[in-house]
């Protein structure tokens, strides 16, 4: 879960500095689109870059949800009676809710791509340029898209805050500073990300960008 | 007093183990005298170890080790479970790290005096030899004990002594010890030497052709009984002090292990020294099922005192102006004062209970009071020394200790007798070997503190592993066979006992009839005995019995698990332990240790021991449930240190 | 003060179970938690029905015997408190109040509130201890301990074996448990031989014995009565990554 997780929030932080375009301008948001495509030519054929990064980025999706599927059937089997008091959540919330947190994450993911790779939702298609797909999907009159997208997203946050530093336990941390460290990282990694995947929506919302 | 209507008087009993010769190389002459097992024969021979506390746990682990096969029986769900677990305070060894006049003899003179002379000098001596030991060994095994900052071992001081030799784990000594033991059974286990036998008890013993070849045990999930065979027995079972209902015993404790061996023969040795430990959590009410210690430590800052007025009570302690109250430990041991020894502590306590000066529910109680310390040391340092004992005090009784004083008073806490042993730590029947709090032989008539774990595992891991072999080089023996008529017998004597339990079907739990009983030991062989008390106890106690056997109610079945039966087996072998208590405490008309006789006090209320009428130890042997048991003395002969007048003044 | 509570009821290992309300009433504030069932327990006795059986032994939070889970946590409301020095003041008069045995696959119910944990010394058989027989140990001092060492392991030594990490945790682990045992003995000189082999092993024993797999939720230290961190679940990690890059 860590080493895949930790390829997740690489490729995360990747998809943010790019979105981040946009408010450089719509043409360079379309050059990085297109540059995206580009890369490794002329070693590699227009667009293969990109399908070995989704290759990539699908056996780490792939990994991640394996092993949690692994650890879900190990936890169900381990306590096949479930307790009639329903138990207190004591650790973190975030920690409690992993499991529901990544499910809601890969739905999201799914319409994600539809939205604005594919063009399937988007009302402006998929025949234009990536940055007016982005403009017509977070659309004022379409704030209920803007307002899933940020419930989404916000749930990637927690999902990344107890997943971070999780990651760091697993692969060994183990000081009283160490902790408070990772899990600062973590807070402070999630904050971030989260602000920064917010910030395109509602710059289109508000007509900053557009 | 003579053999009368209680009891009568037979031969005297001699320990034929021990070697005699100087002290101190009498440990080194009897290893060597002792006959050994060749390491190829050791796994043809077969012992069995009931419990797995510190005797038990270290005696199986070295046993295995040793290459013999163990079976290990224990009533809890783990071996590491086992009562040694709730030691708070420490383990005692003549290591004279501190370079202050420690040694292997001084801590011998210290325990046989702090025994009241009342134990054998040749157990003591090797105790205090194998002691250093002990030491090395647990922190092989990785015992975490406290260290000083250039990572050597702490040591801390300890009652009744002038030396630092108490070797601690912060108040958890007898866990890291018991898990330290437990730890290497467990491999043992894994090995496949130990077979561990978690929830099952030992209901009989099996003796065939006079030797003992096995016990009788129920499989406390599925109630199923068996017979377990082997060339040796070793009971491991712990103290009795649970006759007494409270007690700071865990709650399984039993004394049946012990008490079925008694009544197949094994003397039984000094039943009423029992040891009371004077800083304990007072009871809360009717409701109460156990105890709980309070580390003696806490008398090293607290002052003790109660109202000087009886009809006052009843007021808040803080209400009571400084010149109305009673510090009467100091009052009446200046030079001690609130560090007496436990015995004194204790005593004093109760009289001036008795008194009606006691505070709490019930009138049993007295302060502890730490408001000179926190004034003098500041609350953070006290915090720092107690802080863990006073969040305990405030879980269980809901008060501050910081705020208003703590109340406590003496409880049940160790008991110093058991079954007889030789030097080889083998009862009066061959092949029954009994070590730990089971037996009698190192305390004496009272313990010192940290020394129980230190008796524990010398017994377990060096005392024993070297005596036995001399009795198991005669081995193997003839098979046992379930058909074999002492098997089939013992088997019976269990179910049928079982099934009486279960079908007398009457009107009183088997809790009320030990809280009972508890209430008749406290009263009268508690911490003052008298003539008449003692008398009256055993007329309560036998009525009780008689009682019991007509009106218990156990409900459920045999082939269960069943916490009432196993309680009601433990309460009618209570019940007889109970009174045999009454009668070793009637007959001995001194004071000693942990037995304090009214009638034989100085005049200022101290102990007085008569030593050229009592200076034995007192085993009983067993004639039936309405027989009289039987005295056999064995006289004590002190060559090294001689009996002297305890005084605390 | 008056009480309902409802206990689960299952009369064997392969019976089904239920939760059954009963009333206690007229209990003592100062009672504690076991004591209560105690009473409750004479009660059903002189009834003729059958008293609720349940683990205890030391009732001085020790010897980690007592296993119940109290309206959804397990050893109930108190943090760092074993279920035997829990007190009836805690609760209210009128209070309903749940209470289950631990629910594990590795600790199936014998009977009632009992369960069998015998899953926990498998774990320690596989390589929870130092190998010293009898007699082979040098001096006690031949080993300085750096006292920050020996402090550390002694905190991660005082694990009571109670299995309230199992009960509490979303996934059934034992991790905390194994990882307390990794961290006292590797954080002693003498557990150094053995370091390597006894991580993987315990290991192994731990999934051989159906615990569920650790995903650092953390709710086994809030629950644990002796507070082990599970910063010494990153121990036992960092340990196992060591130990198997070693192979």
């Amino acid at each position: 879960m860590a080493v895949s997780g930790a390829l997740l929030v690489l490729f995360l932080f990747a998809h943010a500095a790019g979105n981040l375009k946009i408010f450089v301008g719509e043409t360079d948001f379309d050059h990085y689109a297109e540059w995206l495509r580009d890369l490794g030519t002329p070693l590699l054929p227009h667009g293969w870059f990109l399908w070995l990064q989704r290759i990539g980025l699908l056996a780490g999706i792939g990994l991640h949800i394996w092993a949690a599927t692994a650890l879900t059937i190990r936890a169900k089997k381990a306590r096949p009676v479930k307790y009639a008091h329903r138990p207190k959540i004591q650790g973190s919330y975030a920690a409690r809710t992993m499991r529901w947190g990544g499910v809601i994450i890969v739905l999201f993911v799914i319409y994600h791509i539809l939205d604005l790779t594919t063009g399937t939702f988007n009302p402006a298609g998929g025949d234009v340029d990536p940055s007016a797909r982005v403009i017509a999907g977070f659309a004022p009159d379409r704030w209920y898209v803007t307002l899933f997208y940020t419930l989404a997203v916000v749930s990637v946050g927690f999902h990344l805050r107890h997943g971070i530093w999780s990651a760091f336990r697993t692969l060994g941390q183990q000081t009283t500073k160490g902790e408070r460290r990772a899990k600062a990282v973590a807070l402070v990694l999630s904050v971030v990300l989260v602000a920064m995947y917010l910030s395109v929506p509602f710059a289109v919302l508000t007509g900053l960008v557009g | 007093m003579v053999a009368n209507e209680f009891w009568a008087e037979g031969e005297p009993v001699v320990d034929k183990a021990a070697p005699d010769g100087p002290v101190e190389t009498r440990w080194e002459r009897r290893k060597f005298s002792a006959k050994l097992v060749n390491p190829a024969n050791r796994r043809k021979l077969t012992v069995i170890v009931v419990g797995t506390g510190l005797a038990g746990g270290s005696a199986a682990a070295t046993l295995a080790e040793a290459g013999y096969r163990v079976k290990s029986y224990c009533y809890q769900d783990s071996p590491r479970r086992a009562h040694s677990i709730a030691a708070q305070g420490g383990i005692n060894a003549a290591k004279n790290y501190r370079n202050d006049g420690d040694s292997v003899y001084r801590l011998f003179y210290d325990t046989v005096k702090g025994g009241d002379f009342r134990a054998r000098e040749s157990n003591v001596y090797r105790l205090a030899q194998v002691s250093v030991n002990i030491i090395d060994q647990c922190v092989a095994q990785g015992v975490p004990f406290a260290r000083e900052y250039g990572g050597l071992l702490d040591n801390r001081s300890f009652g009744g002594t002038q030396v630092s030799r108490t070797f601690y784990a912060r108040g958890q000594t007898g866990q890291q010890l018991l898990l330290g033991a437990y730890q290497a059974m467990e491999r043992q286990i894994g090995l496949g030497n130990i077979e561990m036998n978690a929830r099952h008890e030992m209901l009989e013993l099996i003796i065939v052709d006079g030797k003992a070849r096995g016990i009788v045990v129920r499989d406390m999930v599925t109630g199923e009984i068996t017979t377990e065979f082997a060339d040796a027995v070793v009971l491991a079972s712990g103290g009795y002090g649970n006759v007494f209902f409270l007690s700071t015993n865990a709650k399984g404790c039993n004394v049946t292990a012990s008490w079925r061996a008694h009544r197949k023969g094994a003397l039984f040795a000094n039943p009423c020294y029992t040891q009371i430990h004077p800083t304990c959590i007072p009871e809360s009410g009717s409701h109460q099922s156990k105890l709980t210690l309070m580390s003696e430590s806490l008398r090293n800052d607290g002052r003790v005192w109660v109202p000087k007025r009886a009809e006052d009570c009843q007021k808040p302690a803080g209400e009571i102006a400084e010149e109305d109250r009673d510090y009467y430990l100091e009052r009446i041991y200046p030079s001690f004062g609130n560090l007496v020894p436990r015995d004194i502590a204790s005593r004093a306590a109760k009289n001036v209970c008795d008194e009606g000066r006691g505070v709490g529910p019930g009138g049993l109680g007295v302060y502890l009071d730490f408001a000179d310390a926190i004034k003098r040391l500041g609350r953070k340092a006290v915090e720092a020394k107690y802080g863990n004992l006073f969040e305990m005090y405030e879980r269980i009784t809901g008060e501050d200790p910081y705020e208003t004083p703590m109340r406590i008073y003496p409880a049940v806490h160790y008991t110093m007798g058991g079954l007889w042993v030789d030097y080889d730590l083998q009862s009066t029947i061959e092949g029954l070997f009994v070590v730990g709090e089971a037996n009698f032989s190192d305390h004496g008539a009272n313990r010192l503190g940290a020394s129980a774990l230190m008796q524990g595992l010398a017994d377990g891991y060096f005392v024993l592993p070297n005596t036995i072999s001399n009795y198991l080089a005669n081995g193997p023996f003839p098979a046992v066979s379930e058909t074999d008529a002492p098997v089939v017998e013992a088997r019976k004597e269990v179910e049928d006992r079982i099934a009486k339990f279960l079908s007398i079907d009457g009107d009183r739990t088997v809790d009320s009839f030990h809280r009972e009983l508890g209430q008749i030991m406290w009263e009268y062989c508690g911490m003052e005995r008298t003539e008449e008390g003692l008398t009256k106890a055993i007329g309560l106690i036998r009525a009780l019995k008689e009682e019991f056997w007509t009106r218990v109610k156990v409900p459920g079945k045999g082939e269960e698990l069943n916490q009432n039966l196993e309680k009601a087996g433990r309460v009618a072998d209570f019940l007889e332990l109970g009174e045999l208590m009454c009668i070793d405490a009637l007959h001995r008309r001194e004071s000693c240790g942990g037995h304090f006789r009214a009638e034989s006090q100085t005049s200022d209320g101290e102990a007085l021991r008569h030593d050229d009428e009592f200076g034995y130890a007192a085993a009983w042997e067993y004639f039936g449930a309405d027989g009289k048991p039987t005295l056999h003395k064995e006289d004590l002969n002190f060559e090294y240190v001689h009996p002297s007048t305890r005084s605390y003044k | 003060m008056d009480i309902k509570v409802r206990v689960w009821r299952q009369s064997g290992p392969t019976a089904g179970g239920k939760m059954v309300t009963y009333d206690v009433k007229g209990i003592s504030p100062d009672a504690s938690f076991l004591e209560m069932i105690d009473v409750l327990n004479e009660t059903l006795i002189l009834n003729g029905d059958d008293p609720i059986a349940f683990d205890h032994d030391c009732r001085e939070g020790i010897c980690g015997a007592c296993s119940m889970v109290i309206n959804g946590v397990a050893h109930g409301p108190e943090k760092a408190t074993t279920t035997c020095q829990l007190h009836m003041r805690k609760f209210k008069d009128g209070d309903v109040i749940d209470v289950e045995p631990w629910r594990a696959a590795a600790f199936p119910v014998i009977k009632d509130l009992v369960v069998d944990r015998s899953a926990f010394d498998k774990i320690i058989q596989a390589g929870g201890y130092i190998t010293a027989p009898t007699g082979t140990a040098p001096d006690a001092h031949a080993a300085p301990v750096p006292k920050k060492d020996a402090d550390a392991a002694f905190e991660a030594a005082t694990c009571i074996g109670c299995g309230a990490c199992v009960a509490a945790c979303p996934n059934g682990s034992s991790m905390l448990f194994t990882a307390a045992k990794i961290a006292h003995l590797g954080l002693m000189p003498q557990g150094q031989p053995e370091r390597d082999s006894r991580v993987i092993d315990m290991l192994q024993a731990q999934d051989d014995a159906g615990f569920g797999g650790c995903t650092n939720a953390g709710e086994c230290t809030t629950v644990c009565p002796k507070g082990i961190p599970l910063s010494l679940i990153g121990r036992l990690n960092s340990d196992y990554r060591k130990a198997i890059s070693k192979r």
